[in-house]
């Protein structure tokens, strides 16, 4: 099986460690895995700012970029939702503003190949024990997009659960908002950092070693925060405990 | 233009994006329900027993009686031990049920003279009612016969309400097409309550602060 | 009594002030928390609660599609029960029309249930400038009108304050307005409760006219109806020989039978109870049975431009729970006041923006206020896509923004960055540079650096993260390069 890798933008500048995990997990797991260089970003800041006709041509681009490809896999909830729930959406508002079909039929061609890393593991490899090995304490953050617009439900913790060596820890107030709303963390800073001043309480009283995410975007923004504070905290991407074995750490 | 045909037209003009049947009226029974008629079973003892418990859930005082002949009895004990010396009779409530209140009761019947500023100085009241709904523990009066106009349940901080068997439906869905919207409604789930501070439930404010239920078994 | 949100700055303003003061952090967490858990209990009871929810969601959308016909039905049966139907195009003519039926009955006092529709219009102002003193009889509306206060919840308006703070409110200010508070009030809620009934006790018996909202109206029937907790509503719509009702348009439903969904659907998400105590219907007037004159006072303000957007129309279904707000995070540390208008939290973002257009600073920053994170479309009983709507109306900002300075420098970013974005190669250079520089770049920026507003928000509480060594882009060519399978 071949899938594509959606990594994202700001995986692939600031967290290119994830996509390396990304590749070596799948790869372990069987998968022939490709990165299309023409992706870039999936207009995900542009849109939820209010600038969706600065999107239309990342939309296109997408289109051209996955076409081939059985699976478009991303480890990142946050961008996969932007692209099944908002391209849709991008797509009616350009018809309906008489500006013709061309972009719904690209949504229409995406959306329904487009995973996130943690679906495409479980309902599509059928797999929950990926092999991993991770001998540390974590606490996983349950990203608001996966939760509510992906409905990724559990898969994340089945994930998790089958790490050999791994000390799971709940949560707390696992399922609020850690703040980062992407341009929502700049235009109104001070809820932002409240909110993730709370979400950095709650992982830190678990007294795990690790804050773990299925979406880099909030643990840059409660990493920053821990980092802020001098706290006895790392994060890590989901993918990157997901792709470590005794033979080689991720994360 | 008047402001009523300023607002329609704005409507109209609103909606200019909405393919509408301009012909027929709009049908709103074609809305697809596919919510439940009730989530209880049919069961009459069952229903009887959920009301039951929905009302004291929510500090509603539940008493028990076997049949409509027991009713005087309760009534008579319950404004007794509540030492009500004034209670006000709807009209068309049954005799029966008050046959037992002690001699010294003085009944209010209901009529111009009974203001809202007497029924203030009133201890109790006591009524029946149009229905009674299991699962939300709610009882509806309509002010028909037996349940007096609204400000009679109302003022006095002691209300007495009696159920009959026949009353009693399971669920909201049942309990609509039994009511007559023409007839002025108070659907009363426990007694007053406010939730206004620290979101705290507090019993009794400015509505009954007491309400007794006999519910008539049989 | 003169407060009123005009003026207000914009939402991150006025949230900076609310995120550090920490009592009313402290209150706005335990009370939103405590009613968002019994909710979900609630709400878990109903194993038909999504089918109820898309019932309810059609039922409205239904009705909002034939708004023009149900009020027109909705106005015949309320005249031939024995109403008076009235139409306002906005509140200006809201507030005059009721003004001038409070006149004709020649009273200068009246007693009003809870309202948002009031509320929003500003009717107890326009009401104290024609010499009418309104009291306002809810618990909640009464702390908030005697600590001379704004609202700050839908349902709960003085959920900013706690017990000790409602306790000195009713000692300072209740003697100013009738009865005063009891000698040695304590905080205890049902002593405030039992204070409170005391002092408006007298106000119930002496009032001629009361003054009401509605939470529904059946076109069929031509009935109003009204769900409350206290019986303080009971009060206002029964005992006054004039009842006014001042409703929204979008609050009518076609039929008596729709009230099964809504009867379900509104005490489970707002207060979290099976049902709410009290709930009354009333259908014109009855002899001698409650008000013999009626007035209902139809109000557009704004609804109808809401209705005409086919996205941000979805907010008419509000049927004003405020489970919304419970659940929201952003309100939960900005508090209500924040939103500058009688609705606040997530439903108030799309709503407010919506009845009065994005043309104040303040309204132009609500679809800004959240973090789209989606709890309050979850908990929405009518399936309002509050998170759908909040990046329309941003669009509608960002695009009418030519004239605010900080959009149009916003617009310009967004589509360089689109460009980048558009050209692979360029976006690689770009990681490049930044890849080369990152040893640079510290965790915290000096203060005295002058960086662009974005990274100073974002740095002044959080620390900017590490730049690797090497974008992934690069690193996947080199291991192709190599010959995949390293």
């Amino acid at each position: 099986m071949r899938v594509a890798l959606f990594l994202t933008c700001v995986n692939d500048a600031v967290h290119p460690r994830t996509g390396r995990a990304v590749v070596a997990l799948l790869e372990r797991l069987g998968v022939e895995v490709d990165f299309p260089a023409g992706q870039t970003c999936c207009g995900q800041p542009q849109f939820n700012t209010g600038y969706r006709r600065a999107t239309e041509p990342l939309v296109r681009r997408m289109d051209e970029v996955f076409r081939d490809y059985e699976y478009v896999v991303s480890p990142s909830g946050s961008c996969a939702a932007m692209v099944r729930d908002n391209y849709p959406r991008i797509g009616a508002k350009a018809m309906a503003e008489g500006r013709g079909s061309a972009l719904a039929d690209a949504a229409g061609r995406l959306v329904p190949r487009v995973l996130e890393l943690t679906e495409f593991l479980v309902d599509v490899l059928g797999v929950e024990d990926v092999g991993a090995y991770y001998p540390h304490s974590v606490t996983y953050h349950p990203s608001c997009h996966g939760l509510r617009m992906l409905r990724l439900g559990d898969r994340p913790l089945r994930l998790l659960r089958r790490v050999k060596g791994i000390d799971l820890r709940e949560l707390p107030g696992a399922e609020e908002c850690c703040g980062f709303g992407g341009t929502f963390s700049v235009k109104n800073p001070d809820v932002s950092a409240a909110m993730g001043a709370d979400k950095a309480r709650n992982a830190l009283s678990t007294g795990a070693e690790a804050l773990c995410g299925a979406d880099n975007s909030c643990l840059l923004h409660i990493g920053g925060t821990l980092r802020r504070a001098d706290a006895p905290m790392r994060t890590v991407h989901l993918a990157e405990i997901l792709a470590s074995t005794e033979q080689e750490v991720y994360a | 233009m008047s402001s009523r045909e300023q607002v329609l037209a704005r409507i109209r003009t609103a909606l200019a994006d909405v393919p509408r049947e301009s012909e027929a009226a709009p049908d709103p029974a074609a809305v697809p329900r596919g919510y439940r008629t009730t989530h209880t079973g049919e069961d009459p003892a069952a229903i009887r027993e959920l009301l039951a418990e929905n009302l004291a859930d929510y500090r509603a005082i539940v008493h028990r009686v076997g049949d409509e002949s027991e009713v005087a009895g309760a009534v008579g004990r319950l404004l007794a031990e509540r030492g009500s010396k004034t209670v006000a009779v709807p009209d068309g409530l049954p005799a029966d049920w008050l046959a037992e209140v002690a001699a010294g009761t003085e009944r209010l019947a209901e009529g111009p003279e009974l203001t809202a500023r007497r029924l203030d100085s009133v201890d109790s009241v006591v009524t029946g009612c149009a229905v009674a709904i299991a699962e939300t523990g709610t009882i509806v009066l309509d002010a028909a016969e037996g349940q007096g106009r609204r400000r009679l349940t109302l003022v006095p901080d002691h209300h007495i309400c009696v159920i009959r068997p026949g009353q009693i439906v399971a669920s909201v869905p049942q309990a609509l097409p039994r009511l007559d919207p023409r007839r002025p409604q108070t659907w009363i789930s426990g007694p007053s309550a406010t939730s206004d501070i620290e979101l705290d439930r507090v019993e009794g404010v400015h509505g009954p602060r007491t309400l007794e239920v006999v519910l008539i078994d049989d | 009594m003169s407060r009123t949100f005009v003026g207000m700055p914009p939402f991150p303003t006025a949230a900076r002030s609310s995120t550090k003061d920490g009592q009313l952090r402290a209150n706005l967490t335990h009370a939103t928390h405590t009613i968002r858990d019994k909710r979900a209990k609630a709400v878990a009871e109903l194993d038909d609660w999504a089918e109820l929810r898309e019932a309810g969601k059609r039922i409205k959308d239904h009705t909002l599609r034939h708004l023009d016909h149900y009020l027109e039905q909705l106005e015949a049966s309320v005249t031939a029960a024995g109403g008076q139907v009235h139409w306002a195009a906005d509140a200006a003519e809201a507030n005059r029309i009721v003004t001038e039926l409070v006149r004709a009955t020649g009273e200068t006092e009246v007693v009003k249930v809870k309202s948002m529709a009031t509320q929003e219009i500003e009717l107890n102002e326009a009401l104290a400038k024609a010499g009418i003193s309104a009291y306002e009889t809810d618990l909640a509306e009464l702390i908030v009108q005697l600590g001379d206060d704004l609202p700050s919840h839908i349902l709960v308006p003085a959920i900013h304050k706690n017990r000790s703070e409602i306790r000195d409110i009713f000692q300072d200010a209740m003697g100013r307005w009738g009865r005063p508070a009891p000698e040695g009030l304590t905080d205890r809620p049902a002593e405030l409760a039992e204070a409170a009934r005391l002092h408006l006790r007298e106000k119930f018996l002496r009032a001629k006219v009361g003054i009401s909202g509605a939470n529904f109206m059946i076109a069929e029937t031509g009935t109003l109806v009204v769900l409350e907790s206290e019986g303080n509503g009971r009060m206002c719509l029964t005992l006054p020989e004039t009842l006014i009702s001042v409703v929204g348009i979008e609050k009518v439903l076609p039929r008596w039978q729709d009230l099964e969904v809504f009867l379900q659907l509104l005490p489970r998400s707002s207060t979290a109870e099976r049902m709410n105590p009290y709930t009354s219907t009333w259908t014109g007037t009855s002899d001698g049975d409650g008000p013999q004159r009626f007035h209902l006072v139809l109000v557009d303000n704004g609804r109808t431009d809401t209705l005409a957007d086919t996205v941000g129309r979805q907010a008419l279904r509000c049927i004003r729970c405020s489970a919304c707000l419970n659940v929201c995070p952003v309100y939960e540390r900005a508090g209500g006041h924040a939103y500058g208008s009688a609705y606040p939290g997530p439903i108030g973002a799309i709503l407010t923006p919506q009845l009065r257009g994005v043309e104040s600073e303040l309204d132009a920053s609500l679809p800004y206020a959240s973090s789209l994170c989606g709890a309050c479309y979850e908990v929405c009983p009518v399936a309002i896509d509050i998170p759908e709507v909040l990046v329309h109306l941003r669009e509608r900002v960002a695009e009418g923004g030519g004239h605010r300075d900080g959009h149009r420098v916003e617009g310009a970013v967004m589509r360089a960055t689109t460009w980048l974005f558009d050209h692979p190669a360029a976006l690689g250079a770009v990681e490049r540079a930044a890849g080369a520089m990152r040893g640079l770049v510290p965790r915290r920026l000096p203060e005295k650096l002058p960086l662009p507003g974005p990274a100073k928000a974002w740095n002044d509480s959080r620390d900017l993260p590490e730049l690797p060594e090497e974008s992934f882009r690069d690193w996947w060519k080199k291991r192709e390069q190599r010959g995949s399978g390293e």
